[in-house]
């Protein structure tokens, strides 16, 4: 297989400050690749060094066999990037938009319409409107066409669904899986842990450090121990109560329930009568698969 | 409209039923010939976790500022802490609390430094003040950094301790706007646990979010569209009448795409998936 | 060549879909000059004067008289001691103040000379000359009425003039040479840093640079259009000012827009410069404006003349090329001088430009920091 991006031991300061610090990856032709992390945890930079914006201090990093310190300008010409912030020009229309960053990338839109079709059509309709009265779903879906235009071997897509609704992020991870007949390697980074199931495979990233990578379904698995889902209707005081119980080797608050892990990894049937003593009423215990927050925190817990 | 069904009891085991906070009876809010708000009616419990939902535009926005005595509706009756929304914003402004993601804190000025400047604004005196300023850092286990400027702190604290800020008034309810999207895991998980211990001392926690997973921490979530609401209940409940894994796939199978975007209209009837 | 062209395109559509902007470029200068050029040839009607009249006689009443039914003046006070003139005129209404000393019809009578004094508001120069003008031809025509109807010989009403507050009156015609210099500077300065800074604001930048483009391409690309339209504005200043004005360029108009076009360089360079060091437009704005619209309006001989600067203003003044530009501008327009008189002034902007230039180039990263 084909690697798209080779990148060994990479590191990044910034001042005082390790934004990345040893970070190895491959990442295979035509792989949607995923670099999941919360704000800050080092997803932008390492991203800017991809797209040869930012060079890294330590490490080496090969895209589509150039080298990220010397290879820039061929480099430049064959990278589709779409920053955290969408990068369009508010005061001119969608058509103008996409015109423009056809030209810059010596294209047409012409030329690779149908590469854009299935994303550009959305807003066709509004071609005439101006970028700045865009929704946020239309404004991601007119960043990521402009982003395509030029028809690149690697697209960089940072945080592209941040600030846009449910709904449209869902029909971006469509478009994405679109896209991988026409050869196109995509690496996205995103602070939604559930879109990493949308990857062929994920990095979860912290504080500049990689903690795991693999297929998502693999990372779930890397949970490794078995989990178990309480509820009851009084949340706070089944926090504590769980937390007290001798047992417990981890309770988390998990959406409407608390997700729990015994420290002989078997579930403890005398939990109940614990949280009966502890006046929690109407709790019930299910054993449940963990997903990939849940392997998140429990990652970042053996840091 | 959905059938509002109350859960019997929210974090702190109150029943519901009683204790109402906040009142919603037929709020409109015009804009000219645009209805940002169509008829809304809801009730917002003591000490419960309130997720209200919507894409943007959908006029969670505008029902926001009325409920905080920003602005006045247009026609119906909204009741906030026991005040008139209509009458007296006044007062309700001196009984609720509000922290947003983007701005609650002074990044060029120290901890304590914001810590006392909130409570200023909400007039406490001196005396209680400092001693809730103390009280406040000894609970996030503040006190290294109460010196230090608020641009210096790592995102998770800083909103933690906005957080804190934002209730040190005791107000009866408190707004939150996206209050954990983008944190990490664990941080996230501390911050909720905070919101927790908030509602169980009977402070309503009123959560305005487009981040579906945060949805699923409240107690019941309404979701709008089109300035209405067209879904009220727990998450559970939810999930369950709309044969949903997550309040994500409850949302895309209500929210249709609004009228301006035809295009996606044709090309996603169902949103897809 | 074609990525090039459709960046300034996109240049072009910034600008013509900006309101402001387009305000900015060509409403100012307009303005400005039609300002300038009304109160310069306004007509005097109706000002306001003030009298203090200490004689009271015959006569001071017949010249006061015949001074208000001119149809220019119009008498709002009298005053009745030296102490009052400050304070009316400073009330601002007042225009000028017209002073009989004691016992003007009598030395008149016995010598055949009196004085008066009119005193102006120089802080409106352009008014007070024309006040000052007017009072003096009216007091002119009175002095031939005396002499006709006395017929005696060498009677004489000497009108002292002063101006209070502005007693030089310097600069008044040297508008159309300042506001070349400030418009100039201000656009092209202004609206090169603000253009580039909303890129990065925006984002756009990171994908700019991402591209195939060069960073040359993408700094020319931004500097063509302004270069254009600022280009365009010197013209239509100068026709302005000549139409409306009357004034003319006695030098070679050949010389004077080279030496525009040389400036409106520098003034992008500049632009560049300012661009390469603010993260955002409100820097880039404040930079612009403090740091180089204040000192040109203050420091540049636009208002206050180099002549009468203190050491420290004069050594500011001279690594400002505002300064040397209203020099070549104003020797090339109003005194007619060619290029063998303003080479020095010209070099010393040469010599800026590619110091801008070349700071620009070195501070404009192919990379972010």
């Amino acid at each position: 297989m084909n690697k798209v991006i080779a990148a060994s031991a990479i590191g990044r300061k910034f001042g005082n400050t390790r934004a990345l610090e040893n970070v190895s990856f491959d990442i295979s032709e035509s792989e949607i690749f995923g670099f999941i992390g919360p704000d800050g945890a080092g997803k932008t930079t390492l991203f800017r060094i991809i797209t040869t914006l930012l060079l890294p201090d330590e490490g080496k990093m090969t895209i589509m066999g150039l080298d990220c310190r010397t290879g820039y300008r061929q480099l430049r010409k064959n990278i589709g990037y779409m920053p955290g912030r969408f990068s369009l020009y508010p005061d001119l229309s969608v058509e103008e938009n996409l015109n423009f960053y056809a030209t810059v990338f010596g294209t047409t839109v012409k030329e690779n319409y149908d590469l854009i079709y299935d994303i550009y059509s959305h807003i066709e309709p509004f071609k005439k409107r101006l970028a700045g009265k865009l929704s946020g779903g239309m404004k991601q879906k007119l960043a990521l066409s402009c982003a395509l235009i030029h028809k690149p071997g690697l697209l960089v897509l940072d945080e592209p669904t941040t600030g846009v609704d449910a709904v449209s992020r869902s029909e971006f991870w469509v478009m994405l899986k679109k896209l991988r007949q026409h050869n196109i390697t995509i690496v996205v980074s995103t602070p939604y842990m559930d879109e990493a199931m949308k990857c062929d495979r994920v990095a979860l990233i912290q504080r500049g450090r990689l903690l795991s990578i693999n297929q998502p379904e693999k990372i779930r698995e890397e949970f490794g121990r078995k989990l178990f889902s309480v509820t009851a209707p009084e949340k706070f005081k089944l926090i504590n109560a769980l937390r007290s119980f001798p047992g417990i080797r981890t309770a988390y608050p998990f959406g409407d329930s608390v997700h729990v892990t015994f420290k002989e990894d078997e579930f403890d049937d005398s939990i109940y009568k614990h949280l009966d003593r502890m006046g929690v009423i109407n709790a019930r215990i299910t054993e449940t698969k963990a997903g990939i927050e849940d392997s998140f925190l429990e990652l970042m817990q053996k840091e | 409209m959905a059938k509002q069904t109350v859960s019997e009891t929210g974090s702190t085991g109150v029943p519901l039923t009683s204790n109402t906070v906040i009142t919603v009876r037929n709020l409109v809010k015009k804009f000219g010939n645009f209805i940002a708000n169509d008829n809304l009616n809801f009730e917002v419990f003591r000490g419960e976790i309130f997720g209200f939902l919507g894409a943007n535009g959908a006029g969670k926005t505008t029902a926001l500022r009325i409920l905080s005595g920003l602005s006045s509706p247009t026609s119906g009756k909204v009741m906030v802490a026991g005040y008139d929304a209509k009458k007296e914003p006044e007062q309700i402004k001196k009984n609720i609390g509000y922290m947003c993601q983007k701005f609650s804190l002074y990044n060029d000025l120290t901890v304590r430094e914001n810590i006392m400047l909130y409570g200023g604004i909400y007039g406490m005196s001196k005396k209680l003040i400092l001693e809730r300023t103390a009280k406040l850092l000894e609970r996030l286990q503040f006190e290294e950094y109460g010196g230090r400027l608020i641009a210096d702190l790592p995102l998770g604290l800083k909103q933690k301790l906005a957080f804190s800020v934002a209730v040190m008034h005791e107000p009866k309810i408190v707004f939150l706007d996206e209050p954990t999207g983008g944190v990490d895991p664990i941080t996230r998980r501390q911050f909720w646990e905070m919101i927790y211990e908030t509602a169980a001392r009977g402070i309503t926690v009123f959560v305005t979010t487009h981040y579906m997973d945060e949805a699923e921490y409240c107690d019941r979530i309404s979701i709008m569209n089109e300035g209405r609401i067209v879904a009220l209940d727990t998450p559970a409940n939810l999930k369950k009448q709309y044969n949903a894994d997550s309040v994500e796939e409850v949302f895309i199978k209500i929210a249709r795409p609004s009228p301006a975007d035809p295009g996606m209209l044709q090309k996603n009837p169902k949103g897809n998936n | 060549m074609k990525r090039f062209i459709g960046f300034v395109k996109k240049e072009f559509l910034h600008i013509f879909r900006d309101f402001r902007t387009l305000i900015i470029l060509f409403g100012i200068p307009t303005v400005q000059i039609l300002i300038f050029g009304f109160v310069v040839s306004m007509d005097l009607k109706d000002a306001n004067v003030a009298f203090l009249d200490l004689s009271n006689d015959e006569i001071t009443r017949r010249i006061s008289d015949k001074i208000c039914s001119s149809g220019f003046f119009r008498r709002t006070d009298n005053l009745r001691d030296y102490k009052d003139v400050d304070r009316v005129m400073k009330k601002g209404d007042t225009r000028a103040v017209i002073i009989f000393g004691d016992n003007f019809g009598r030395d008149l009578a016995r010598s055949g000379r009196a004085t008066m004094s009119i005193i102006a508001d120089g802080s409106e120069p352009n008014t007070a000359t024309l006040i000052t003008n007017y009072a003096t031809a009216i007091i002119t025509d009175f002095n031939r009425e005396l002499d006709r109807t006395a017929r005696i010989g060498n009677i004489l009403v000497q009108p002292e003039v002063r101006m209070f507050y502005n007693p030089g009156l310097k600069g008044h015609f040297m508008f159309v040479p300042g506001v070349i210099t400030l418009i100039l500077i201000l656009i092209c300065a202004l609206m090169t840093s603000i253009t580039i800074t909303r890129e990065k604001e925006f984002g756009t930048m990171e994908v700019l640079l991402v591209s195939p483009l060069k960073p040359s391409q993408i700094i020319l690309g931004k500097v063509m259009p302004y270069f254009l339209l600022s280009f365009i504005n010197v013209i239509l200043i100068l026709l302005l000012s000549w139409l409306v004005f009357g004034l003319p360029v006695r030098g070679s108009i050949a010389l004077l827009l080279a030496e525009s076009m040389l400036y409106i360089l520098m003034s992008l360079s500049l632009g560049i410069l300012i661009s390469t060091i603010s993260k955002t437009m409100q820097q880039a704005i404040f930079i612009s404006l403090v740091g180089l619209m204040l000192p040109t309006i203050l420091l540049s001989g636009f208002i206050f003349p180099i002549e009468n600067m203190p050491g420290i203003y004069d050594v500011v003044s001279s690594v400002l090329p505002p300064r040397y530009f209203i020099l070549i501008i104003k020797n090339i327009m109003i005194k007619g001088a060619g290029f063998s008189d303003v080479w020095r002034e010209t070099l010393i902007i040469a010599l800026m430009t590619a110091v801008f230039i070349g700071l620009s180039i070195r501070n404009f990263k192919v990379r972010l920091q």
